[in-house]
């Protein structure tokens, strides 16, 4: 037994404590413990009334005892008698018991808070802290509620001492982290942050916990916070080694304190006032040539709490991530710690670099070390640096040394530790498939990884190989040759056959010339591994086989053979035996023309965002810095933009299976049927196979002196207006806002206003893919007649549209005269490199610059017999298209903008509307007549205008409309 | 943020523990024998930074006694590896020359100074303070 003579303590608690370790088993400690508790027990119960230090002694025997993992159930009471004692060492223990074995008894609680309110105004520095380290240790809600008004006070308060301040602030800052409700700053808020100018450094370490707390959850309250940091920093960091005295560590004044303050100032961004920012910067530059200096020390400590400052000052220059200079500095500070001899350094250089790689301020500097970097992943001793390396390559990875870096980690990945290489296989998969130049690269490095770490690659990344092979006519050739070798291999994962049997079955045929690959090489091979396979494996072999069959006539007879045993057409798998049964039935009965059909290549995906990088989000977080950074890039790239996340394997069976529905349908993949026939028909570019040949080149538009774009005159060759052009237009007749287009990549809606002879229309043109549209042009075009009749002045749009993203369009158009035709609105922008372009008509009919005209009957019909000579009236029968229920026909009436007239017409079933069309260049009445058969489901529409054009064109429009 | 705080010895004794995030009695022994078995099978080569569920864990290791902090990912490594090391030097000079035993027989004592484990607040002249206060009580105690 260690001699336990200190003052204060307790010889029959060392002798307790020491019976206990003696304790040969469970069963004696169980035994001695029991003893205790009895004895302890009887003296509580005793007629003699216990002295402080008897009370102190059995309750930390309690506490012991509670400690070693046994229950207690009593001593609460004794423990709560000792809370009012005048001697610290019995009020600790009373506390310390209180803290660690809190009771919901009511009647205690009662007791407890008491007793802490006493501390609390006892003015003696101790017991306070005392009470202040109980109520933040218990934290309870209860003791938020008794004392959260109370401790700002004592916080603030000019009379109390420094040492209670501190505990007052982390009292506080424990409190708002469970109730934040209870908490209010409110009147302290300014005087909490002016506790960051205290005198003392402990007030000040304290303090800044509390207000970094505060300050994330409302960074406005508390922004007068950022400009103290900055100078209490500056002042810390431009002092000498020993100003701060008993706040030095090993040489490093304050480190803790200085690393809080920069952590605090990463809540808010760079400071708007230049003289704080200027010092801040200036601090930033002391740490960073600090780091130069020679060390003060040979301490590891020493070294430790400078780097601790020096990696929260990158932090935060990171963070604000406009400092060019300063970002490149610290990045070759860093670069200096990737060969330090201390393994930490090294592990928190790479991970901070990390970050910086995503800078553009700081990618080229970081990349300067790729040889260290993957040095460190191929000598670092410890995983988690090799680890953070690999983190490293993958953020540091663009363009120029994404070969190096995937063969690297491809290389890596033969030893890589069985805890990260799921990781590092789908980091490798998305790299080869955003930086892949050549396709052959990238099928080669996905057969790799499969070969190489089979087990780790998940779903999603074997079906974006699929997805893109398929997508890619020229890598289809390469891919089949490839697999077809790797699937030589004596002992192949079964991820490779998939792989291999998917893409044998789509495209064997291009390797089938070669005779060592001829069909019925490639069959065997494919089912020389069939027999080792799990079902879903077999599965989709079998629809290989059935596509052999399309592809090789001559493979049929021993294809048919393999399905017709027993070992097919019997398996006790029911999936497995509906397809052989299925396969083999198809394969005789339907013609080869009909087998062509139903067997035929499969579309190409729809791009959608890439299965694997939604993987490595799930994993990740969708924090993660190096997968939106990827993202950004991948818009960049583009280039492989086939792909969606379905399955290959089950839109593959689609193709097969749609003559053939059975109760497992869906297994098969019915569902996916439908894309093939909107599938795209080639990668990436929907409409580029619709449009590319009408629209080479854009209207050149001429640019006005005031910035606008005129309506320009046509182009030589403008992309020929949809087809449903018209259609699109006509739904917009009566109504001004709504959706214009939509296709699988664009949407445009459109609100629309006007007055008199002007018009304003706002477009807006909505991305729907993740991937950012460029060089986003839109122009209108006033064809043929109508330049002269329509004015459209327009600005020209931002070219970029992002993915997920909207911009807007604001069209101002003038009537001039009267006009039929409706002006054109070209689209060109590039989706993943194709050039998309489309034409659509704007909605701007002539009845948009109606005026309504309220008449009596009289002089309606007054005017309908001044109209009367034959070219003035247009007359239309027509069947009824839409419903003939009166009020939708009024509200369509209403639309055109016209005023709908009541009680002119004698027959209350006819309706009549007038109104004026408003041009600059003249005003044309209108009057309107429309009479519902609703028998003969007919209509006969008439219009007498002042100009017969405007007769004539109101009712092709409104004979659209019912 | 601190998670939690653990010392343990290399057989997995506890020595300490803290706990600043709600755990059932179930789940803390699972977190003791996790951060355990991470902890004791790296050697001197090895970082004092090891990835620990959605936390990380710094830990610095004195003769047997292995000590250790729960916090986030983003906290400042260095400055609570240097924390450890302030504490120790704290314990240190209260125990003179502490030694594992100080910890077991002297616990309650130990679960006053963990107030300067973390950086918090940690200055040298407050712990003095601190330990003049003591050793003033004990003499008047006396």
């Amino acid at each position: 037994m260690p001699a336990v003579s200190k003052g204060d303590g307790m010889r029959g608690l060392a002798v307790f404590i020491s019976d206990i370790r003696n304790c040969k088993s469970k069963e004696a400690e169980i035994k001695r413990i029991n003893k205790e508790l009895a004895n302890i027990r009887s003296k509580f119960k005793g007629d003699k009334a216990l002295d402080g230090y008897s009370k102190k002694k059995y309750v930390c025997k309690l506490l012991f005892i509670f400690l070693l993992g046994h229950d207690i159930d009593f001593g609460h009471m004794e423990a709560v008698n000792l809370l009012s004692s005048n001697k610290y060492t019995e009020k600790q223990i009373g506390y310390l018991f209180i803290s660690v074995l809190v009771n919901s008894n009511s009647e205690l609680i009662r007791l407890i808070n008491n007793a802490i309110k006493n501390d609390l105004s006892s003015r003696n520095p101790t017991f306070m802290c005392l009470a202040l380290h109980c109520i933040a240790n218990v934290g309870s809600r209860e003791m938020a509620e008794a004392f959260a008004s109370e401790i700002p006070r004592i916080l603030v308060a000019g009379d109390t001492m420094d040492s209670v301040k501190q505990s007052a602030a982390l009292c506080l800052l424990r409190l708002y982290k469970t109730s934040p409700d209870l908490v209010l700053m409110g009147e302290w808020t300014s005087r909490v942050v002016h506790l960051l100018n205290d005198q003392h450094m402990g007030v000040v370490t304290a303090a800044i916990s509390l207000i970094t707390c505060l300050s994330q959850k409302n960074p406005d309250e508390f922004k007068t916070c950022v400009s103290l940091a900055v100078s209490r920093l500056s002042r810390i960091v431009s002092s000498a080694s020993t100003d701060l005295q008993d706040y030095t560590y090993y040489f490093v004044p304050a480190p803790w304190l200085s690393c809080k303050l920069l952590r605090l100032l990463q809540c808010y961004p760079p400071p708007e006032d230049g003289a704080v920012k200027g010092r801040l910067v200036e601090c930033l530059e002391t740490i960073l040539n600090k780091a130069q200096e020679p060390p003060k020390s040979k301490k590891v400590q020493h070294s430790n709490a400078k780097n601790a400052i020096l990696f929260e000052a990158i932090s935060l220059i990171i963070h604000y991530d406009s400092e060019p200079n300063l970002l490149v500095r610290a990045c070759n500070q860093l670069g200096q710690f990737l060969q330090h001899r201390e393994t930490n350094l090294r592990y928190l250089a790479l991970e901070s670099m990390c970050t910086l790689a995503s800078s553009e301020f700081s990618h080229e500097a970081v990349k300067t070390h790729i040889e260290t970097v993957i040095n460190a992943l191929k000598t670092e001793r410890d995983v988690s640096v090799r680890q953070r390396a690999a983190d490293l390559l993958y953020a540091m990875c663009d363009r120029s040394n994404a070969k190096q870096i995937v063969a690297e980690m491809l290389s890596y990945l033969e030893t890589a530790d069985y805890s990260i290489r799921e990781e590092m296989v789908l980091k490798v998969a998305i790299l080869a498939e955003k930086y892949a130049i050549d396709y052959s690269w990238y099928v080669d490095t996905i057969l790799n990884l499969i070969r190489i770490a089979g087990d780790y690659v998940s779903e999603e990344v074997w079906y974006r190989v699929i997805q893109i092979v398929i997508n890619r006519d020229d890598v289809q050739g390469y891919a089949a040759k490839t697999v077809f070798e790797a699937l030589q291999a004596p002992a192949c994962h079964e991820n490779m056959v998939k792989v291999g049997g998917y893409i044998l079955g789509e495209f064997g045929n291009l390797i089938a010339g070669d005779p060592r690959s001829s069909p019925l090489v490639q069959f065997n091979l494919l089912h020389s591994k069939f027999h080792l396979c799990s079902v879903p494996t077999r599965a989709l072999l079998l629809s290989a086989y059935i596509k052999f069959i399309n592809l090789f006539p001559e493979t049929k007879a021993t294809i048919q053979e393999v399905l017709r045993c027993d070992s097919q057409i019997r398996n006790s798998d029911v999936e497995l035996q509906q397809r052989a049964v299925e396969y083999l039935k198809l394969s005789s009965i339907a013609s080869t023309d009909v087998l062509a059909t139903v067997l035929e290549e499969m579309p190409p995906f729809p791009e959608r965002e890439s299965s694997i990088l939604a993987k490595l989000k799930k994993k990740k977080g969708p924090g993660a810095v190096s997968v939106t950074e990827l993202e950004d890039s991948k818009r960049e790239g583009g280039e492989l933009n086939g792909g969606g996340d379905r399955g290959p394997d089950t839109a593959a069976m689609a193709a097969s299976n749609t003559s053939t529905p059975s109760p497992s349908a869906d297994l098969l993949g019915i569902r996916s049927a439908a894309p093939v026939g909107a599938a795209p028909s080639s990668a990436g570019s929907l409409l580029v196979d619709v449009f590319s040949e009408a629209g080479p080149t854009a209207p050149s538009a001429a640019v006005n002196d005031d910035g606008f774009l005129s309506s320009a005159p046509p182009s030589e060759d403008p992309a020929p207006p949809l087809s449903e052009a018209d259609e699109l237009l006509n739904k917009f007749v009566c109504k001004n806002n709504g959706v214009l287009f939509e296709n699988q990549l664009l949407q445009i809606g459109i609100k629309s206003e006007y007055r008199q002879n002007l018009g304003r229309m706002y477009l807006f043109y909505g991305n729907k893919t993740s991937v950012q549209f460029a060089s986003f042009t839109t122009t209108v075009s006033c064809p043929g007649e109508l330049q002269s009749q329509l004015n459209v002045q327009t600005k020209p749009v931002e070219p970029l549209v992002e993915g997920g993203a909207q911009i807007q369009q604001v069209l101002n158009i003038e009537c001039l005269s009267d006009f039929s035709e409706a002006p054109l609105l070209n689209i060109k922008f590039r989706y993943g490199g194709a050039l998309q372009n489309l034409t659509l008509k704007l909605p701007v009919t002539i009845n948009k610059f109606f005026q309504p005209t309220e008449m009596s009957s009289h002089d309606f019909f007054q005017r309908w017999k001044q109209l009367s000579q034959p070219q003035q009236e247009a007359q239309k029968i027509f069947k009824a298209n839409h419903s003939m229920d009166t009020e939708v026909l009024k509200a369509k009436l209403l639309g055109l903008g016209t005023a709908l007239l009541d009680n002119v017409d004698p027959n209350p079933e006819n309706y009549v509307c007038a109104g004026v069309i408003q041009t600059k260049s003249q005003q044309v009445g209108c009057l309107l007549r429309l009479e519902p058969n609703a028998q003969a489901q007919m209509y006969r529409l008439t219009l007498r205008c002042s100009k017969d054009s405007v007769s004539r064109r109101l009712c092709e429009l409104l004979a659209q409309q019912f | 943020m601190i998670r939690f705080i653990l010392i343990q010895n290399r057989a997995g004794k506890t020595r300490l523990a803290k706990w600043y995030m709600q755990f059932d009695d179930d789940e803390k022994q699972k977190l003791i024998e996790e951060v355990h078995a991470v902890v004791t099978v790296r050697d001197a080569k090895h970082t004092n930074f090891v990835e620990f569920r959605n936390f990380k864990i710094i830990y610095r290791r004195y003769a047997g006694l292995y000590f250790c902090i729960c916090v986030d990912v983003t906290d400042n490594n260095l400055a609570y590896l240097e924390g450890i090391h302030n504490f120790v030097e704290v314990l240190n000079e209260y125990f003179h020359n502490v030694c594992e035993l100080d910890l077991v027989f002297n616990f309650y004592k130990v679960r006053t100074l963990r107030g300067y484990f973390c950086p918090v607040r940690f200055p040298n002249d407050f712990v003095n303070t601190l330990f003049r206060q003591q050793e003033q009580r004990r003499t008047k105690g006396k």
